[in-house]
């Protein structure tokens, strides 16, 4: 707030004004500083409509530092004129005054002076006239004065080229009353404060308005991954279908779970030391449930349960191999053998998100280990159909109704499905996922009754965050190298808008 | 999957018809293919090697289809083709059959048990009045090439050797002989090398290198010769120059060395089928609803009239069929799956969640709460991440070792969460002061009492980054959780922390959290030297507890 006696004297001058006042004569004549009548104009405009003012520029002539001098003591060439004797002065002599050598020139040009050469040590400047009118001089006091307008164009474009003038622009205010003009002003509050709310004197005070247009004060807060927002949100989905969350929180799997009570023969690629993690301590796993573990064996190597088989030699050394589990299918197999030792067989749905290892090539989109989302369902009499309709539930919660099915090849699945949606983003399907019913070579060496059915399904948590919050490098997202800023601005996740 | 390239304007001839793109890739979707990409061998050039480098090379038109991995039938034209046309019912399924000389007896290959000792197993064929074409001729290799990448598992399983059967008489001997006394011309080379010196004169061959390793440490090497002991080849490296196949060649003969019988038996199977329609005999010569389905996709069906039952014949092309059920899934592609109707299962079931997922997603929405930010790391690290850098020794930490890492970051599944947030902080050195970070996750440890031999174990990590080191900060969220968690601040039935000694910490600012008289982990302020190897330069208190007593 500036002085309020500077505002006070400026409200009595706009009172008196009839038609309003400028800012630069109401500084002039009270002999201050402009910019303290900007500040009192500024304030008091913060108050409402007290006074009204419009920011005009005015451009008037101001004299330099030379012009100045000039003005105080005479034009170069006046000087050069008066300080010549009436029997002159040695050339020499004027030109070290220091207006000598631009006043000699111009006295010469106005034929105020003479050279005589013929002097005896060296040339001599001699009055070639008695008086001189300085009219520069006269020009510059009239504009010190402020009468500008005795001076033509030509006349202040010339002094201007002589660096003795300059043009300046100044920014003034003009001031008229506002609409709620008064010369006493109140002073306006802030805030609320628990005084006002007690003794009521809010309702006599007048508050300064708020600037709406300002950010507000970013609150202190923590903040959830993105990732583990939207896994949040999966198994809400599971959930609300009534599946029931898997143990997973077992990263070391044997390579029997993982691959061969899947099914997936012992030279399957997926079981090269290029695609697989495997572990030199604990190398190898020990404790199979050993019947079972003798029908896998048959299965793989004769064949049986309706099967051929894959006809190779199983090596149990290739099953005790410990890994780290390549999908929570691994997980999957083993609730499966689980439910299969139950007295009596009941239908399950089970679901869960955790993390899977592949030791593969990384790139923007490819880590060696991501999320897997799974799916399973078991009962009597299961079908395809039952599998994309189930599929079409799920995918429908997370906004995607638009589905087809592409067959495809899994070893442990068959029929195996790839699961497209059509993307209204890309205007193209792309892949959504991978779904199947369990092989009877995987369910049946278990001890499921022949009857029930599996079908599953699975898709990476990575995939579907990544779309969702726009991130096209995975490193950003999951990772020491995340960008905690887009952590900290990440919107809440709702999957179906 | 793999995947084959195939020239679209051969494709097209071969199918009698031209698709657009889009029609050919619904044609692929609805048969199980993937149309991966239409490029040109121009294009192909110019993208790995430059523009320069293409300007001579084709720009015939490929496309690039994704072949399921089961699917060996469908790795060349003749076979992908065979398989979309009698899919679209243009062409009745195949039946192959075998066929005896017209003179003489079929050819012979003795088998000597020398070989058990290197590469127990071979079979061959005969293929009969074969006309090759340049393109089928390339196709034949192409064939050959594909299957060793794929099912032969870059023929350390099965190798293929083709021959030119009018240049060699049977019957022929597939034996094993040491190095030194096996010697031959090689496959277009003009002198004779001796096993020994093969071997090293293919250590540079950029192709052949790669084989090398299958038989290169045995005492003896696999050979087949002819009668006249000319060598056919030295599987599953090179083939001799003699028996070599031209395009001119009649009568090929083929031979499949193996370590795997059965797959020896479906990769010679595959060769004979696919190749066979361009012998004088094709094929050698050649209901209801689901057998005309299945005749759709190859296999040649007929309702037997009793029961629903249906006979399905399978052609030795489909050597993925293994099950009843691989049979129904070809009933289901054909009838379409997006035509079946979606059903709903109707079980009755009550979800549950994993009482530990639960408590770990009740606790991190209060974690957060709390003024704490969620990171997420990865369960793989390196040795010194969880060891040196923390000020311990690697043998005290109970990890879990990978044996094949590609790089350092996965040497060791880590058992502590801390190194992954201190990381996290170091990547975000930008961020304005305090860090806050919080991450609820599993460590690895060994555990003898388990069937692998380790466990997972759900831990709490919280760090707080600032000018100051904040020990009461990381205090406080301590005693927030214990409130969150139902656990009074008491001795005895409670939790208290006491001091303790811990090389990750500064001396004298550490303390064991001791619930209900067992520790449960451990806080304090970060040692500078800690500080220091993970690239940060604020003071630092962090706090990491197990979850798992909490349930």
């Amino acid at each position: 707030m500036a002085d309020s006696g500077v505002v006070e004297t400026l409200l009595q001058r706009i009172e008196k004004a009839d038609d309003g006042v400028d800012s630069l004569n109401v500084a002039a004549s009270l002999g201050m500083d402009h910019q303290v009548i900007v500040g009192a104009v500024k304030s008091l405009q913060a108050l409402g409509d007290i006074i009204s003012a419009d920011l005009r520029s005015s451009k008037h002539w101001e004299l330099t530092v030379e012009g100045s001098e000039i003005a105080e003591q005479g034009s170069h060439e006046a000087r050069v004129f008066s300080s010549i004797p009436l029997e002159g002065l040695a050339q020499s002599e004027l030109m070290k005054l220091s207006f000598g050598k631009i006043g000699f020139s111009k006295a010469m040009s106005n034929k105020w002076i003479r050279v005589d050469k013929t002097q005896e040590g060296g040339p001599r400047i001699f009055r070639a006239v008695e008086n001189i009118e300085d009219q520069v001089r006269e020009k510059l006091l009239q504009v010190q004065k402020g009468n500008f307008s005795q001076l033509d164009e030509k006349e202040k474009n010339e002094l201007k080229k002589r660096k003795l003038l300059s043009e300046v622009t100044v920014k003034s205010y003009w001031i008229t009353k506002g609409s709620s003009f008064s010369t006493t002003i109140t002073k306006q509050e802030t805030e609320l404060t628990p005084e006002m709310i007690a003794t009521g004197s809010w309702k006599e005070k007048k508050f300064k308005p708020y600037n709406f247009e300002a950010m507000g004060v970013a609150p202190d807060c923590g903040h959830l991954h993105p990732l583990m927002k939207v896994r949040t949100q999966f198994r809400q989905i599971f959930l609300e279908m009534g599946f029931t969350e898997m143990p997973t929180n077992n990263f070391i799997e044997s390579s029997f779970w993982n691959f061969d009570s899947l099914f997936q023969p012992q030279q399957h690629p997926a079981r090269d030391q290029h695609d697989t993690f495997f572990l030199s301590d604990p190398a190898l796993a020990h404790e199979f449930p050993q019947d079972y573990l003798e029908r896998v064996k048959k299965v793989h190597s004769e064949g049986g349960f309706g099967s051929q088989g894959y006809k190779y030699d199983w090596k149990i050394e290739e099953a005790q191999k410990n890994i780290l589990r390549t999908h929570t299918t691994a997980v999957s197999a083993r609730m499966l053998y689980k439910l299969a030792q139950q007295e009596k067989f009941t239908p399950v749905k089970y679901f869960s998100i955790d993390r899977v290892f592949r030791n593969e090539t990384l790139d923007a989109t490819h880590l060696a280990e991501f999320h897997q989302i799974e799916g399973v369902v078991a009962d009597y009499g299961l079908t395809l159909g039952d599998l994309m309709g189930i599929l079409h539930q799920f995918f429908t919660k997370l906004g995607i109704t638009k589905l087809r099915f592409k067959p495809a090849y899994n070893p442990y699945t068959e029929p195996s499905m790839e699961v497209f949606s059509y993307h209204e983003g890309l205007k193209k399907w792309v892949e959504v996922g991978n779904s199947g019913v369990f092989r009877p070579e995987m369910l049946l060496p278990m001890g499921l009754p022949e009857d029930v059915s599996v079908i599953a399904w699975g898709l990476s948590l990575e995939r579907p965050t990544m779309i969702k919050y726009g991130i096209n490098n995975i490193r950003e997202l999951v990772g020491h190298k995340v960008n905690l800023q887009m952590v900290y601005d990440g919107p809440i996740c709702r999957l179906d808008s | 999957m793999p995947t084959v390239g195939i020239k679209r304007d051969l494709l097209f001839k071969a199918l009698g018809r031209t698709y657009t793109d889009e029609e050919f890739d619904e044609l692929c979707f609805e048969f199980g293919l993937e149309l991966d990409e239409i490029t040109s061998e121009k294009e192909i050039v110019s993208r790995e090697q430059g523009d320069t480098k293409a300007s001579d090379a084709s720009d015939v038109i490929l496309y690039k289809i994704d072949v399921p991995a089961n699917r060996y039938d469908l790795l060349c034209l003749e076979g992908l083709v065979r398989g979309l046309q009698v899919f679209k019912n243009k062409l009745e399924a195949p039946r192959y059959r075998r066929i005896s000389p017209v003179n003489g007896d079929p050819q012979k290959l003795i088998i000597t048990k020398e070989t058990a000792a290197v590469r127990p197993f071979a079979v061959a064929a005969v293929l009969r009045n074969i006309t090759f074409t340049q393109e089928r001729y390339d196709s034949f290799i192409e064939l050959q090439e594909k299957l060793h990448q794929n099912i032969c598992r870059k023929r350390s399983l099965v190798a293929i050797g083709t021959h030119d059967l009018d240049t060699i008489s049977g019957p022929f001997t597939y034996t094993a002989k040491p190095p030194g006394d096996i010697s031959f011309k090689p496959l277009n080379q003009t002198k004779e090398y001796t096993a020994t010196e093969l071997m090293s004169l293919y250590k540079t061959d950029s192709h052949l290198r790669h084989y090398l390793h299958i038989i290169e440490d045995k005492p003896v090497y696999p050979i087949i010769y002819d009668s006249n002991g000319i060598v056919l080849s030295m599987p599953p490296i090179i083939n001799g120059n003699h028996s070599k196949i031209t395009l001119q060649t009649k009568n090929v003969f083929i031979e499949c060395t193996a370590t795997d019988l059965t797959k020896a038996k479906i990769v010679l199977d595959m060769m004979v089928t696919m190749f066979s329609e361009y012998c004088s005999q094709p094929f050698t010569e050649s209901t209801e609803k689901i057998a005309q389905l299945l005749t759709r996709m190859c296999l040649l069906s007929r309702a037997t009239g009793v029961g629903d039952e249906i006979e399905v014949e399978i052609p030795p092309t489909r050597s993925d069929v293994i099950h009843a059920c691989d049979i129904m899934e070809d009933a289901a592609i054909a009838y379409g799956f997006n035509n079946i109707t979606r059903t709903t299962p109707r079980a009755y079931t009550v979800a549950n969640q994993f009482p530990l997922n639960k408590l770990t997603e009740l606790l991190r929405q209060d974690l957060a709460a709390a003024g704490f930010t969620e990171a997420l790391n990865f369960a793989l690290c390196s040795e010194e991440d969880i060891a040196d850098k923390l000020g311990k020794k690697i043998s005290e930490t109970r990890a879990a070792h990978i044996s094949n890492p590609k790089t350092a970051e996965f040497q060791v599944a880590r058992t502590t969460l801390l190194p992954g947030l201190l990381k996290t902080i170091a990547a975000n050195r930008k961020m304005p002061l305090p860090l806050k970070l919080f991450e609820v996750s599993d460590v690895v440890l060994k555990d003898e009492t388990k069937d692998v031999g380790a466990r997972n174990s759900r831990r709490f990590c919280a760090v707080y980054y600032n000018k100051s080191p904040g020990f009461e900060v990381i205090h406080g969220l301590l005693d927030r959780t214990m409130q969150l968690l139902e656990v009074k601040s008491a001795r005895g039935e409670g939790y208290h922390i006491q001091a303790a000694d811990d090389s990750t910490f500064f001396p004298g600012r550490c303390a064991e959290i001791i619930v209900c008289g067992k520790t449960v982990g451990r806080l304090g302020v970060l040692h500078p030297d800690v500080i220091n190897r993970f690239e940060l330069t604020m003071p630092c208190s962090a706090m990491e507890i197990d979850i798992e007593p909490f349930l």
